[in-house]
Parts: C-alpha cells; sequence; structure tokens
C-alpha cells in the first residue's frame, strides 16, 4: 500500500507539467456558533492548533498538494483574517497564489458562494475557471488532491452533470463512532459502488430507526451499498456549475443539509454527485470543540504527518524537538526538572513549568506560566495565559491572554475566551463557557448566524471588566457565564471533554435497547416504508408548508419575482402542478390574515379582504388556468372544514372578493359549482352559501349575451 | 547580470526548502543530486569579491546548506553535500594558494631564489607543504600531492607575469570558481555512477549458487544483483519491510530479471538466516563511526546475522557518507511517520483517544540505527571497506572545520 502511495507520488510530480492551475477555494468561516464564545473576538480559522493557526494547516495541505490558486473567502472578522494572511508567508510562497475575497454579509456557505459567483461575473478575469476545490478553513488533511481532481475530470468529460465529488473516509463502523469522535450527527450514505456515485445523504430517522430511500434509485443498478461507517471529510471537488446552482437556488444555505440534498433530490436537472474514498490519508473537518480535541490530538499522534508540529510549517521559527512518546518541546521552554510532562504534549516557546507540576495530553502555547503542583490534563492552553500555583486544568480549552488563580479549579468541557480571569479557589463547573464579553440577549442575536463583531476587544475590556459576576468567575475574577449553549442537550457531544466511560456505556445501552426495539417492532415500519399513501401526504404536508415558508419570506420584504422563482422550483421538486402552487399559497394567504389579530368575523373578513388585493398579483402568478381557480376554490372549501373553520361563514364573501380582483373567472366558479352540484349534501355546505352568488354570477352572463 | 539571477536562485532554494520540509523530495540519492545542483547554482550565481574569495562562496554555501539541513535533518545526504561542496572550495582554494606560492618565487627579486634554492624544486616543495597544512595528510594526499603541485606550478606563471595586480586577482577568483564548478560537476558524476561503480564489484563478493537475504528496496542492490545475475545464478530472500513493504516492490523487479525470488515477513528473518549465505542491504546513511541509518527492521536482521555468523554486507555510495557520529545528540536519527502505515484510521479509535484506560500508542519509525559491530564490510564506489575505516574515508573526503 505504501508503495503504491510513494508511487502516486511520484507519478504526480512527474504528471506537473500538463497545466491548468488548480483552484480551491477556501472558506474562512465556519457560519456556525459552535464556537462561541472564543470566535465573538477571533475567527475561528485562526484559532491555534497545537500552536498553529487552523487555515495555516489547511493552506499548507493545499500548498503542498500542489494547488496553485487559492481564494480565501472571508466573512466574519474578515479584517484579522486578511490582515494575517498579508503578513504570513503564505503570500511569498512560490507557485501559489492567494487572493482574499471580502464580504460582510454573507451568513452561509451558500451566499458566500453565490458572492463568488457574482464576483466571478464581474471580474471575470483569471478568476475561478475550472473545477476547483471547495474547502473550509478549519480541515485538516494530508490527502493528496491530484488523483481525485483527475478522476473528477475524467468523469466530467463523458458526463457533464457529474457536478461535484465528495471526499470520504471510512471509519470505525460502529455507528458510535461518529459521535464520540467528532460530535457530528449520524450519517448514512447511499453509494453506487459501481459507479461511486452518491444516492443518499443524511441522518437515519432516529424515531423508526429507518433510512427512507427512493426506490427509483434502484432502478437500472446492480446494487447500493448503505454506509454507517462513512466520515464525511468536507473537501468538494466542485464544477464551476456549481457556483451558478447556487445562485440559481438562492435558499441553499449550507453545503450539505441543502445543496447536497438539493441535488439528489432533484431529478430534473440530474446533476450528479460522487464519491471519492480515501483510505491512508487523513482529512477531517473540524467544526465543534469535540472536533478541536480529537484532531489535536490526531496531529500530537502524527497522523496528519508530514504536516506535524516538528515539520515547521507556519512562521514560527522556533525548532521543536521531538521526544519519545510525542512530546513535543520548542526550543526556549523551560520546564522544572520536578515537573512532570506526560505523553501527547506539546510546549511552546518561552513557556515555564513550575515544579511538581503535572502536564498530559495537553498542549500549552507560547509564552505561558504555569505555577507549582498543577495539573493539566487534555486541556489545550493558547498563549500567554498564566496559570498560579494548585490549580487544576481537567479537559478544557483557555484561551490567549487568561489568568487563573491559584487554587482554581477547571472541570471538564471549561471554554476560557480571552483574557478571562478566575478567582482564587473557585471551582469553575463542568462545560461552562466564560468571557470578557457578555452573551447576546435573545434579540441581539436575532442575526443568527453571525459572528461579525469586528470589535478589537481592547476598548471594551476594561468596561466589563468592572460588571464581572463574582459568582460565576469567582473573587476578584473577571468574565462572563455564558448559558445559551449550557442547556444544550448534546453539550457533551459537542465540548472539548473526553466523552467518559459512563456516557459511552449509557449510549451503547441505549443503542441495544433500539436495537431489541426494531426486532419487536421489526415487521411495522416496513409496512409503513411501503405504503406510498403516506410518503405522499408527508410530502404534501412538506411542499405546502415550505410554500408557506416561502409566502411568509414576501410577507417579510423578499422581492416577489424570487419568492415566485423558489415556489416553482418547489414544484418541480416536488412533481407538483400549479393548481397545487395555486392552492398552497392561497392557504399561506388565510393563514397569515388569521394571524393577524380580529375579534369578529367582519374584522376577519376586512383583513382577508387586504391580504388577497395586496397579494393579488404574486397569486396571480400561480393561476394559470380555470382548473387552477378551481382548485383554489377546493382547497378553501377544504380549508373551511378543516382546520380554518373560522372561515366558514365568509365563504361567499371571500369568493366574491376573489371574483372582484379578478382571480378567478365566473366560468371557474360556475365549473365548481356545478362539480358540487353532484356532490353529497353534507358536502354542499357552502354551495348553498354561494347560491346567491352565483345566481347573480348567471344573471350577468345572461345579460351580457343578450347584450351581445 | 548576477544580480538580475539572484531572484531566481532564492526562488529555487526556496522551492527545494518546501520540497524537502513537505517530504516530498525523500531518499538519499535523489536528496543528494538536488542539493548538488542547488549549490552549483549558488556557486556560479555569487558574486565573488576581490578579497578573500573563497571566504565569500563558503559563506554562501553555509547559508544555503544550513537552510536546507533544518529543512529535513533526517536526510543526511543533504548535509553531506553541503560539507562536501565546503570541501571543495577549501581544496581549490588551496591549490591556488599553493599555486601563487610556488609562482612568487619566480617572479619576485632573486634575493628570494637565493633562499630558497633552486626555483622550481622550491616551488614544489612549498606547495606540498601548504596542501599538507591545509589538510590532514591521509594516503590519497601523499601519493597524489607531488603531480598536483607539479602541474600547478606550470600553468600560472605566464599570466601573472604579463597581468596587473587585480586582473591577476580577478583571474584568481575566477580561476577559483571554475575551478569549483568543475569539481562539483565532478561530484555529480560520482553520484550518478555511484550504482555502476558498485555494480562492478558484484562478481567478487556473490558466488554461485549462493542465497542471499536482504530487506526491503535498494536500488543500488538491484544493479548489483543484475550485474552478479550475469555471471552467477543464485537465490534471494527479500524481507517485505513492512511497514512501507518495499520488498514488495523489491521482490517483483527482482523477479522480472529472472531472479529466483523468495518473499519473506520481517518476523521470519531469524527462522531462515541458518540457509542465507551472506546478508546485502542498502543504507540510508553511514555514520562516522560506521554504524549505518537504515530502514526499520535492520538491526534484527544484523542481530540475526551475526548470532549465525553470515556476513552482513553494506551497500552504499559515498554521498551517503556522513561525518556526523551517531552519538551526537542534535543529530536526529530518526523520523516518525504516520501511524496510519501501521494500523487503518478509527480502527482503534475507541482505544486511541483513551477514554477507557490508557491510549494505545501507535509508533511508526522510519529507520534503525545499526551499530558498526554488526557490519562485516561496506561496498562503496571506491572500492570495500571495513567499518573502521569509514572514519578515515570521512577525513579524507569532508574538512574538519565543517562538521
Amino acid at each position: 500500500m505504501a508503495a503504491q502511495r510513494a508511487g502516486r507520488r511520484g507519478q504526480e510530480m512527474a504528471d506537473d507539467e500538463a497545466h491548468t492551475p488548480l483552484q480551491a477555494i477556501l472558506l474562512a468561516d465556519s457560519f456556525t456558533q459552535r464556537f462561541r464564545p472564543i470566535t465573538m473576538e477571533r475567527p475561528k480559522v485562526l484559532l491555534p492548533l497545537v500552536g498553529v493557526p487552523m487555515i495555516d494547516y489547511t493552506l499548507e495541505w493545499l500548498a503542498s498538494a500542489g494547488i496553485e490558486e487559492v481564494f480565501v473567502f472571508c466573512c466574519a472578522h474578515a479584517k484579522q483574517v486578511t490582515s494575517y494572511l498579508k503578513t504570513s508567508r503564505w503570500k511569498s510562497q512560490p507557485n501559489f497564489k492567494l487572493t482574499c475575497i471580502q464580504s460582510d454579509d454573507c451568513v452561509s456557505a451558500g451566499d458566500a458562494l453565490r458572492s463568488i459567483d457574482q464576483r466571478n461575473v464581474v471580474l471575470c478575469s483569471s478568476k475561478v475557471l475550472g473545477d476547483f476545490v471547495l474547502v473550509s478553513g478549519d480541515t485538516v488533511s494530508n490527502m493528496p488532491l491530484k488523483e481525485v481532481i483527475q478522476e473528477h475530470k475524467a468523469r466530467r468529460t463523458k458526463d457533464k452533470l457529474a457536478v461535484m465529488t465528495m471526499v470520504v473516509k471510512r471509519c470505525k463502523p460502529s455507528p458510535l463512532t461518529h459521535q464520540t469522535r467528532l460530535g457530528n450527527e449520524e450519517l448514512v450514505l447511499a453509494i453506487d459502488p459501481a459507479t461511486k456515485q452518491l444516492l443518499h445523504y443524511g441522518a437515519p430517522n432516529k424515531q423508526r430507526q429507518s433510512i427512507l430511500l427512493d426506490k427509483n434509485l434502484l432502478a437500472g443498478r446492480q446494487g447500493v451499498r448503505l454506509h454507517l461507517d462513512m466520515q464525511d471529510c468536507h473537501i468538494d471537488i466542485c464544477s464551476p456549475e456549481v457556483l451558478m446552482l447556487f445562485t440559481d437556488n438562492f435558499d441553499y444555505q449550507q453545503m450539505r443539509r441543502d445543496f447536497v440534498r438539493g441535488l439528489l433530490s432533484d431529478e430534473i436537472m440530474g446533476n450528479k454527485v460522487y464519491t471519492y474514498e480515501i483510505f491512508e490519508d487523513y482529512a477531517t473537518r473540524i467544526d465543534n470543540f469535540r472536533a478541536y480535541d480529537v484532531v489535536s490530538k490526531d496531529v500530537l499522534h502524527r497522523w496528519t504527518y508530514p504536516i506535524v508540529p516538528e515539520v515547521s510549517f507556519s512562521d514560527s521559527q522556533a525548532t521543536v524537538n521531538l521526544d519519545r512518546c510525542n512530546k513535543y518541546r520548542e526550543q526556549g521552554a523551560t520546564v522544572s526538572r520536578n515537573a512532570l510532562i506526560g505523553e501527547n504534549t506539546f510546549l511552546g516557546q518561552g513557556t515555564t513549568i513550575g515544579s511538581h507540576s503535572k502536564i498530559k495530553n495537553s498542549v500549552i502555547g507560547r509564552g505561558c506560566k504555569i505555577g507549582e503542583n498543577v495539573v493539566v490534563e487534555g486541556s489545550y492552553i493558547w498563549d500567554n495565559v498564566t496559570i498560579a500555583d494548585n490549580v487544576q486544568v481537567i479537559q478544557s480549552i483557555i484561551c490567549d491572554g487568561v489568568l487563573v488563580k491559584a487554587g482554581a479549579r477547571l472541570e471538564p468541557g471549561v471554554v476560557l475566551s480571552f483574557k478571562v480571569t478566575i478567582g482564587e479557589n473557585f471551582t469553575v463547573p463542568q462545560y461552562s463557557k466564560i468571557s470578557r464579553v457578555p452573551e447576546p440577549t435573545e434579540q441581539d442575536s436575532s442575526d443568527e448566524e453571525l459572528e461579525y463583531a469586528d470589535s478589537t476587544g481592547d476598548d471594551s475590556g476594561g468596561r466589563i471588566y468592572i460588571s464581572a459576576n463574582k459568582v460565576q468567575v469567582g473573587q476578584d475574577g473577571a468574565g462572563y457565564r455564558w448559558f445559551k449553549d449550557a442547556v444544550h442537550d448534546e453539550e457533551w457531544k459537542q465540548s472539548a471533554a473526553a466523552i467518559s466511560g459512563e456516557k459511552i456505556k449509557e449510549l451503547m445501552a441505549k443503542q441495544e435497547q433500539e436495537e431489541d426495539d426494531i426486532q419487536d417492532v421489526d415487521v411495522i415500519p416496513e409496512e409503513k416504508l411501503l405504503s406510498d399513501e403516506e410518503e405522499s401526504v408527508d410530502e404534501d404536508d412538506n411542499f405546502e408548508k415550505e410554500v408557506e415558508e416561502n409566502f411568509k419570506r414576501a410577507v417579510n420584504g423578499v422581492k416577489l419575482e424570487n419568492v415566485v422563482l423558489e415556489v416553482n422550483s418547489l414544484k418541480l421538486g416536488y412533481n407538483k402542478a400549479f393548481s397545487d402552487c395555486a392552492g398552497a399559497m392561497f392557504r399561506a394567504m388565510l393563514n397569515l390574515a388569521l394571524e393577524t389579530p380580529h375579534s369578529t368575523a367582519a374584522e376577519l373578513l376586512s383583513t382577508t379582504k387586504q391580504v388577497i388585493s395586496k397579494w393579488s398579483t404574486l397569486f396571480r402568478n400561480f393561476l394559470k388556468s380555470e382548473d387552477d381557480q378551481i382548485e383554489v376554490l377546493l382547497k378553501f372549501e377544504e380549508l373551511c372544514l378543516e382546520s380554518a373553520s373560522e372561515f366558514s361563514p365568509l365563504f361567499s364573501k371571500v369568493v366574491e372578493e376573489l371574483y372582484d380582483k379578478d382571480l378567478v373567472s365566473e366560468e371557474a366558479v360556475m365549473s365548481w359549482a356545478s362539480e358540487k352540484a353532484g356532490a353529497e349534501e353534507a358536502d354542499k355546505v357552502f354551495l348553498r352559501q354561494c347560491e346567491s352568488f352565483i345566481k347573480w354570477l348567471n344573471e350577468a352572463e345572461e345579460e351580457e349575451s343578450e347584450e351581445d | 547580470m548576477v544580480a538580475a539571477a539572484m531572484p531566481d536562485l532564492q526562488a529555487a532554494v526556496d522551492d527545494f526548502v518546501i520540497k524537502l520540509k513537505r517530504r516530498q523530495v525523500e531518499g538519499s540519492l535523489a536528496t543528494a543530486k538536488s542539493t548538488v545542483l542547488l549549490l552549483r547554482q549558488v556557486v556560479s550565481h555569487q558574486r565573488i569579491p576581490s578579497s578573500g574569495p573563497a571566504s565569500s562562496l563558503i559563506d554562501a554555501v553555509k547559508s544555503v546548506g544550513s537552510r536546507l539541513i533544518a529543512a529535513n535533518p533526517m536526510e543526511l545526504a543533504v548535509g553531506n553535500m553541503v560539507r562536501r561542496v565546503l570541501h571543495i572550495i577549501r581544496e581549490e582554494e588551496a591549490t591556488i594558494v599553493a599555486a601563487q606560492v610556488g609562482v612568487t618565487p619566480v617572479s619576485d627579486s632573486d634575493d628570494d631564489a637565493d633562499v630558497h634554492g633552486v626555483p622550481g624544486l622550491s616551488a614544489v616543495a612549498l606547495a606540498a607543504a601548504n596542501r599538507t597544512a591545509l589538510r590532514a595528510p591521509s594516503l590519497h594526499n601523499l601519493l597524489e600531492s607531488l603531480p598536483t603541485s607539479a602541474g600547478a606550478n606550470v600553468e600560472p606563471v605566464p599570466e601573472s607575469d604579463t597581468k596587473s595586480r587585480s586582473s591577476d586577482k580577478n583571474s584568481k577568483s575566477w580561476k577559483l570558481k571554475h575551478g569549483v564548478i568543475d569539481a562539483i560537476g565532478l561530484l555529480l558524476g560520482e553520484i550518478e555512477n555511484y550504482h555502476s561503480e558498485i555494480s562492478e564489484q558484484a562478481l567478487e563478493h556473490i558466488h554461485q549458487n549462493e542465497v542471499i537475504l536482504t530487506l526491503g528496496r535498494s536500488r543500488s542492490l538491484l544493479h548489483f544483483f543484475r550485474e552478479a545475475k550475469k555471471k552467477r545464478s543464485f537465490q534471494v530472500f527479500v524481507a517485505e519491510g513492512a511497514p512501507r513493504y518495499q520488498g514488495h516492490k523489491f521482490a517483483k523487479e527482482l523477479a522480472a530479471m529472472e531472479l529466483q525470488t523468495t518473499v519473506i515477513t520481517d518476523s521470519a528473518v531469524f527462522a531462515l538466516i541458518s540457509r542465507v549465505n551472506m546478508v546485502i542491504v542498502g543504507a540510508h546513511a553511514v555514520m562516522a563511526n560506521g554504524g549505518i541509518v537504515a530502514p526499520v527492521g535492520m538491526h534484527m536482521v544484523a542481530l540475526a546475522a551475526r548470532r549465525h555468523a553470515v556476513p552482513f554486507v553494506v551497500l552504499t555510495g559515498l554521498h551517503k557518507l556522513c561525518p556526523l557520529y551517531p552519538h551526537n545528540p542534535s543529530v536526529v536519527l530518526n523520523e516518525l511517520k504516520s501511524p496510519s502505515q501501521v494500523l487503518d484510521f478509527g480502527e482503534m479509535s475507541d482505544c486511541l483517544d483513551g477514554t477507557d484506560g490508557s491510549p494505545v500508542h501507535v509508533v511508526n519509525p522510519m529507520f534503525d540505527y545499526v551499530p558498526p559491530e554488526l557490519i562485516s564490510l561496506f561496498i562503496t564506489d571506491s572500492g570495500g571497506h571495513n567499518p573502521s575505516y569509514v572514519y578515515r574515508l570521512v577525513a579524507e573526503i569532508y574538512s574538519p572545520e565543517d562538521h
């Protein structure tokens, strides 16, 4: 295996001549809040991983894999990222071009890619032209890219619709692995073993303990392989079309949840996603504290070779010595003779460690002062941290400039953000996150997935210091405890604290329990699966909900044409007709009217009329034919009978309004009436209500014809 | 013009440093060759001031060399080549100085000539004295010194007579540079041809119907066997060389040239060593005490060979000869590679985390150090040598001030 790899490497070098510049887009923002509160003050990609900012790992890997041009897309804390990159050695690397793209208004990976696509159109120069590698700035890998890119290109020449290749890696085949290792959700992939095409991507259904697969997937295939043991490396080889797809589908936010699933469920366009499995190489993404802990250990254990601490790839000049048992020590770290430095440790330059202190499985950055009798286990201490005597730090993350006073104790899962001070003899409880920046209140966080706050931190520092809470950080401590995520159910899963043996046992027990459950009800879910009806009911509901969502977006100010486009795409996605759209839209409008407070039926009628008149232009887009209009009427009737019974006395009034606004033609009303005429008596309630209106319509028609 | 070329050179150096760091260039032959090529560029681009030409060259080579060595300290061949080039510069300077010393009596007044007696003879004597002063005496020197200095004596006389002092200096620095570049060319030739030099000796060592054991893969060994195959028929056991399994590839190559080949696991070496007539292996580097740095597993093979009194022969080019001693703590003698070669990632993820009890360590060292006591013979491009003679070779091809 190894020989093969060496050969492969050699071949890569030989292939160097066939030249099209390999490009990559690096998203220097994860668009999540998982690293809060740390990311309030520093962008995630600049957080140190074993002494080196994460983005350097990603760039080093890209550069060594032969990528020649990287576009770094900065969003949160864009200035910090760009200024870091400007002074870094990446700017002066031979055969390596780095371009920063800044944007302030992106809240998701989807926005970022759309923005890149737009700029691409504008600039049009040597910007992204061919296939490119899409990664985020927190990827740690050592996989060679040439082969996967070649495979992708070869596939593309044969099939233009193969727009993306996803890198996956097999991990330990246990459903618990994903969770316990990287804090991710379980992941089920369905892959065609012959072509490596990805057919399904998603989490298994927890309640049903099953996976729903479209039976069409099996058509024309020899087989489909379902994987529970694959880890998504979040490394994608994309064709330029991917950017366009994002622009076309402006509601795609996340790469996986929206884009990949969108592509897979979209049969009309027929775009395909393929997978590429790596075996010996390492590749993963750090998207929560748990992953941070695991990947740090992997780096110390040298899985990422040659991207390991003593092979210096960052700007720091200090040489790192490697001792037995993965003990890394930068030159200039001073350790007392009595201190015990255990396995898997990294000590940065200028750090001093006092006597009788015990350090194990930990990373300690540069310029730290660790006092006497300190215990540090499984923790990540960044730069310039001062830890006084007799402190215990267990499975915690401590950012730059923190001061932990004597006798304090940090329990597993604690995160101390920049410059926090912990008072003497204070015990910080499990999983607590403490920051100098107060936690945003609910209103503040309405711009949810953002981590802007480009504040320098210095100006606000003093003020916060005064208002620090003694209960939260101890006597003469400084900082606020963040509670928002603390109640989070899955805290144990994503914190830096290693998952305890008990928790794993508990999980295993649960797992077994669930497995037993499945055996008990083994037959039933299968039947459920087979019943297409239920599924389609589900789909109908989903469709209506989504249309309603879109309508609400229109209410909230999104442009009409966008909403129309969106609903149209939903229509295609769910394989519906215009009539369905119209029905769903009408229902959404009625719901809107219902939601506005009203006391009497008359009030409700007037608000309904307002809504109808206001949105008539939008609504008309879906009333292409008489059938659509009839469908609206039928839908309305149905609604009046079921959910929105408040409308039942107003039925005829609303129908009249629709007619007045020219949304429903008289032919439609008439054919509805004639259709209903043959129905059962119970169904004729609304028909009778409308009798007078219909009569009037009939007369009007007659008059017209008489006039003719 | 030289100044314009400098950024180019800088880029070339950076490029090579990065490749070394990323471990994209590995193996003693490849690194040695690239190093020498790069240093030749350095020498040819170096603007030589009229005063102290050699020292400026030495400084330039040293500064580039130290960067290269730091980039991957485990590739000892890089350091070797840097030292070889430094040695070449020093030698070249010595030759020129010797020549000048030889010249002065001729061009200057007759008084000096009187003091020294017959001018021609005194030049030879002085040059020889000078050389021995600059260089530790060695077998080669003693034999070579006479003809070279005599030759140097003849050449420079007319030049210094006709030209002015500064032009003399210029020509001197030019000559130095020229000489150094020529000598580096020779060094390059030596590196490129060492396979054939070594394999010429194959017939002296491999006899009819012998059983030979080796571990891993070695290019010089392949040439060696090919040469021996022409006249002799013999059998080869190849230990696979886990975890990189270079032995598998090697066995294929041997089978392709119709040699009777058997692949064994590394752990089977001891079981089979009693049937073996000779162990022949390649090395990554040879230390100054005669020990070798070789692919992991080699120490075990050497011990097995010693136990059964089987000769343990090492093929090595002179470029692998390192003037450092293995007890020198500043020499990192091993490189720890990714555990993924040993173990599939995730296979033991539950115990690697150390969540339950103490974690499992996976260590994947690349090299073994085999002490000189276990080595019977070195076959180099300059012939066969005992481990105890290695220090002598080191003294001959390196200058002590560069160690």
